[in-house]
Parts: structure tokens; C-alpha cells; sequence
């Protein structure tokens, strides 16, 4: 029992960080159809932006914490502005390979900036972990649970309360319609693009203290996340909060109740099981064709 | 105009046929051979993705269940070969008639998906089940070929062993696409709506052509393991199913030739880019974002769009001055 309990505690954490991975897929899917294959690798860049400015340089958590989601999500404004926006004709297919492109090209980036070891982080606060019922919760998972909850919080008003939040929602469910009616639909996507890389960074600064940070650590993570979105149903906030939830649960019960053998496996049957019984997600219509 | 073999073929042969005598280097063989596997997988996804309009991002788990499938067979349970050839492209056809068959009755993009998460999952199988494959330290002593007295050791015998096959391959997909079933998938790219209001069975078709791609995939893998007899699972990992659409997109969507291009592209691209030694990601990276925004029809196209271009002003001009 303690046992169980001690991998639904790890089944959370990790469920958590996918969580917020599947949420930048979703933001910037909603908004254009896209899945952005690149995800995976800003973060990484928020792992590491960290590492150097919080880890090397030494500066206040909350400032480099700030400072690592502007520089990602940076990035990201140049990749829409330079490699998504130049495409001509956005067949699907096209940009889906520009956003292959771009990955490898940001973990080239990285290896020749980080180089090819990888770097470690102490937790966000020192306390000593929590005892539960004989279980043991790091303190640092307390934080990741903590942050990924509030930032998918935070996103939900955003999207029901804020003005610009109506119109990027109105702009994913037509940007022609959105357009007549006066909304910059243009920096709409942008936008989308901004916050979703920015979200992805703070998933790659929340995983760096209980990982390690390197430039190939994005690809796994990346793909996994989208798995926890197509689980929960892509395009919708709560349904990637599920399915990274679950995922990560799942994948620590799998792991530790049957075989290790299956730690990476577990995303991906989880994925074809989706696809086959309910392909529109947990939380979404059953039969969905769009993408 | 029918009956004569296409000149595109002609030159193909010509070229497979002087640069195997002329060429020496047992390196430059062995790239060759490598040109070649990769044009038969290239080949296989573009009737998928350029005739059928869909996209598989798992095609390396195909190529695996090819390569192991033989590997295992000849190595550990003595089969001959060519008993195993069968074998492998059959397995790989039913797998992909399974992962297949649901995915392709939603509309849209969902056979990717499925055979993102399937290609992942051949990948981990290929690295777990080490008592059957090796695990992550590989398979090693698959036997090489041979048919009757004639072994297929050298680099030369290899090299026109597989651009023979390509060449089978090459013509087996152009009379596909000239065929009733050709039109029909051409029907499925241009809309799927309309070719379904005049008859077409478009889930059946699909099907049918991700099978095909599946099967040449195996073959290509049969041919693979049997060239450098030792395998291991980073063969057949996310990043190679990436390459092989990749290169299908490159070279250019719905054309055989642009197959081969971005085959070629591809493989000797990492060569020319160990130049670049810790740039070379940045600049495969690059190079790949580039042809994309520049020319999204792919090499092979846009090429030729230029050149057409080019000439339809010329004509302009001069048809101008002839006018008046």
C-alpha cells in the first residue's frame, strides 16, 4: 500500500510536468491547427536557460525564473516570425516539417552553447520532504504540482475573463470570422505561439531539479506530452491537465507494478488506445476529424 | 508511345550500370548501397504520403520488423534467407493492416498519430525484448546473401543487388499509378469527398497503399540487415521515421524521381556535413526549414518550376517581339 502510494506520488509529479507540456501543445494547436513538433525542445531551452542563469550565474529564483520564460518564449516569436510565417502555401505537411526542422536545428543550437553533458539543479527551497502515510513527497514535487496547477488556472481565466483571451479563442475557431470582426487575427497566432513556448518553458524549469538537463532531453518529453494531450483531448485546457495527470500515474503504476520495461512504452499504448476507442480525447467529442 | 520502356529508365539503368564499374572505393560502395535502402523506403512512403495524401511517422518500425524478422530467422533459427524474405514483408503487412485499419477510418491526419505511437512502440520492443533481439547492444552474425553459387559479399555485388531491386520497385509503383487503382488514390489526394461521391472505396484504398508502403519498408530492412549483419535498435528509432518522410518531402511529394533525389540528398548530406563537425545539426536544421519555406513542392519540383519558369518568359519575350 505504502508502495502504491509512494508511485502515485511520482505517477503525479511527472504527471504534472507532462500536464504542462500538453498544455503548450494545445494552446498553439487550438489557435492554429498545428502541432508543433519543436515543442519538446524549448523545454529543453527552459531547462537550461535555467541552468545558467539560476544555476551559473546565481541570480534570484524568481527573476531568473522570468527572465528564462521571456528568453523561450522569445524564441519562439522568431520561429513563428522567420520559419512558420515565410511558408507560402501552409499546407499541413509543410509546416509540420519546418517544426521537425526547427527541433533539430534548437538542439544543435544547444549542444554548441551547453555542450553534450548534463547539468543538474538543487530544488527550489530546501525543506525536508513530507512524510504521508509512509510515503515520501520531495518538496520539490510540491512545487511542481503546485506551479502546474496554477499556471492551467491562470491560462482557464485568462481565456474566460481577459478581452484578449475571448479573442484568441474566437481567432482558433475561425480566424477568418475573427478577422471581420476586428481581431488582429495575425497577432493572435503570434501570441499563441508566445505563450505556448513560454509554457513550455516553465515546464522545462519545474522538471530541471529532478532530472537531468541536457540538449537531447526535449525529444522524449515532447512527445510524451503530446500523447497526454491527445489522451485528454487536444485543444482543450482541462482535458490536457487529464491526460498528463493520468498519463503520469499510469506510466509510475506500469512501471513499478509490472515492469520497468514499459517506462516509456506506456505513453504511446495509451496513445493507439485513444486513437482506436475514443480518437477525439477523454474530454472532447467522440469522433473528431479535425487536423 | 506505350510499349517503349520509359527514357527516365533507360538513363536510371545507364547510371546504376556505369557507376557500379567505374567506382572502386569500397566506402563509396557501401554509401550507395545505403542511397539505395533509403530509396526503397522513400519510395514506399511516397505512394503513402504523395498518392494517398496521409502521413506515417512510425515507417522505421516497419523497416525494424523487416531487419529483425530476418535477423532472427536466419541467425537464430537457421532459415534460409530467402524462406525469411516472405516472412518479414508479411509480418510487417499484417502489422500495418492492424495499425492501419482503425486510424484510417477517421479522416484527417490520425494515421499519423497512430504510427507516431506504434513506431515508438516497435522501438522500445526492439530495445526490451533482448532475449529475442539482442536489446540495446544489437544483434550481431546475420548471415549475408547468396543466391546459388553467387555471394554477395563484396560491395560491388550488394550495390547492384539492391539498385536492381530499386529499379523493380521504381517500375512496380509507376504502373501502380498508372493504373485504375492509381487514379483512384490521385482522386483520394485531390478530394477525398468527390472521390468517394463517384464510388471510391477511399478507406479500403488507403489501407491498401499504407500496407504496400509498410511491405516495401520490410523489404528494405531484409536488405539492410543482411548488408552489414549486425543491427541494433537506434536504427530504428522516432529520428529515422522523421528522415524517411523527410526525405519523401524534400525530394518532392507524388514523384518517383523525387523519391530517389532526397534519398540521395540525405544520405550523403551527413557525410559532406562531418566538415561542419559540431554544426551539423544547426545546419541540417536549416537546410531542412529552408527547402520548405523556399520550396514546399520539394527539390525535384520546385526545380523544375523555376525551369519552367524560366523558359515560359523567355517564350514570353520572344513570342513579345514575334507578335509584333
Amino acid at each position: 500500500m505504502q508502495e502504491v502510494l509512494q508511485y502515485l506520488f511520482s505517477g503525479l509529479t511527472n504527471g504534472a510536468i507532462y500536464a504542462v507540456i500538453a498544455v503548450g501543445f494545445s494552446m498553439l494547436y487550438s489557435a492554429t491547427d498545428l502541432i508543433n513538433f519543436a515543442h519538446g525542445e524549448f523545454v529543453m531551452l527552459g531547462s537550461l536557460f535555467l541552468v545558467t542563469l539560476w544555476g551559473a550565474w546565481q541570480i534570484p529564483l524568481p527573476i531568473a525564473f522570468l527572465l528564462t520564460v521571456a528568453c523561450v518564449a522569445l524564441t519562439g516569436l522568431l520561429f513563428e516570425r522567420f520559419a512558420i510565417r515565410t511558408v507560402r502555401k501552409p499546407q499541413p505537411i509543410v509546416l509540420v516539417i519546418i517544426t521537425v526542422g526547427a527541433s533539430i536545428f534548437l538542439r544543435g543550437v544547444a549542444m554548441i552553447l551547453w555542450g553534450k553533458d548534463a547539468y543538474s539543479l538543487p530544488p527550489f527551497s530546501n525543506q525536508p520532504p513530507l512524510e504521508l502515510a509512509g510515503a515520501t513527497l520531495l518538496i520539490q514535487s510540491v512545487w511542481i504540482i503546485v506551479i502546474s496547477l496554477l499556471l492551467v488556472f491562470g491560462l482557464h481565466l485568462f481565456y474566460r475573463r481577459t478581452l484578449t483571451g475571448k479573442a484568441m479563442q474566437a481567432t482558433a475557431i475561425s480566424k477568418r470570422a475573427a478577422w471581420i470582426t476586428g481581431i488582429p487575427a495575425g497577432l493572435m497566432v503570434l501570441l499563441a505561439f508566445v505563450m505556448s513556448t513560454g509554457v513550455g518553458a516553465v515546464a522545462g524549469m519545474i522538471i530541471a531539479p529532478v532530472t537531468m538537463c541536457s540538449y537531447d532531453m526535449g525529444t522524449l518529453l515532447g512527445l510524451k506530452g503530446f500523447c497526454a494531450a491527445m489522451l485528454g483531448g487536444i485543444g482543450s485546457l482541462w482535458g490536457a491537465l487529464l491526460g498528463g495527470i493520468l498519463l503520469g500515474v499510469l506510466e509510475a503504476l506500469g512501471v513499478g507494478l509490472i515492469s520497468s520495461a514499459l517506462k516509456d512504452g506506456v505513453a504511446f499504448i495509451l496513445l493507439l488506445l485513444i486513437l482506436y476507442f475514443r480518437p477525439g480525447g477523454l474530454i472532447g467529442a467522440a469522433e473528431s476529424a479535425r487536423f | 508511345m506505350r510499349r517503349l520502356p520509359p527514357i527516365g529508365h533507360i538513363i536510371f539503368i545507364l547510371a546504376v550500370l556505369l557507376t557500379g564499374f567505374l567506382i572502386e572505393n569500397t566506402y563509396y560502395f557501401q554509401l550507395l548501397v545505403f542511397v539505395g535502402i533509403h530509396t526503397l523506403l522513400a519510395l514506399g512512403l511516397n505512394m503513402l504520403m504523395g498518392y494517398a495524401g496521409q502521413i506515417s511517422l512510425g515507417h522505421a518500425a516497419f523497416y525494424g520488423i523487416g531487419a529483425y524478422t530476418t535477423a532472427i530467422l536466419t541467425a537464430t533459427y537457421g532459415f534460409s534467407p530467402w524462406a525469411a524474405l516472405p516472412c518479414a514483408v508479411l509480418l510487417a503487412s499484417a502489422v500495418a493492416y492492424v495499425v492501419g485499419l482503425p486510424t484510417l477510418k477517421l479522416s484527417g491526419y490520425y494515421l499519423g498519430m497512430g504510427t507516431l505511437g506504434f513506431g515508438m512502440i516497435g522501438f522500445i520492443v526492439f530495445r526490451e525484448w533482448s532475449s529475442l533481439t539482442g536489446g540495446s547492444s544489437g544483434f550481431v552474425g546475420i548471415p549475408p546473401l547468396e543466391i546459388g553459387p553467387v555471394s554477395f559479399y563484396s560491395g560491388r555485388s550488394y550495390f547492384f543487388l539492391v539498385w536492381t531491386v530499386v529499379l523493380g520497385i521504381i517500375i512496380l509503383c509507376r504502373r501502380l499509378i498508372d493504373s485504375r487503382t492509381g487514379r483512384a488514390l490521385r482522386s483520394i489526394h485531390d478530394s477525398e469527398k468527390a472521390s468517394r461521391a463517384i464510388g471510391v472505396d477511399t478507406m479500403a484504398l488507403k489501407l491498401r497503399v499504407f500496407v504496400f508502403s509498410a511491405a516495401v519498408a520490410a523489404l528494405a530492412g531484409f536488405l539492410y540487415a543482411h548488408f552489414v549483419t549486425f543491427i541494433s535498435p537506434g536504427t530504428f528509432d522516432f529520428l529515422a521515421s522523421v528522415r524517411m518522410v523527410t526525405m519523401v518531402v524534400i525530394g518532392g511529394m507524388a514523384s518517383v524521381w523525387g523519391a530517389l533525389l532526397g534519398a540521395f540528398l540525405l544520405t550523403l548530406l551527413p557525410e559532406w556535413l562531418h566538415a561542419f563537425s559540431e554544426f551539423e545539426m544547426v545546419v541540417y536544421g536549416l537546410i531542412l526549414m529552408g527547402v520548405m519555406i523556399v520550396l514546399p513542392r520539394g527539390l525535384f519540383r520546385g526545380l523544375l518550376d523555376v525551369f519552367e519558369g524560366a523558359r515560359e518568359q523567355t517564350a514570353k519575350r520572344s513570342g513579345g517581339v514575334n507578335g509584333r
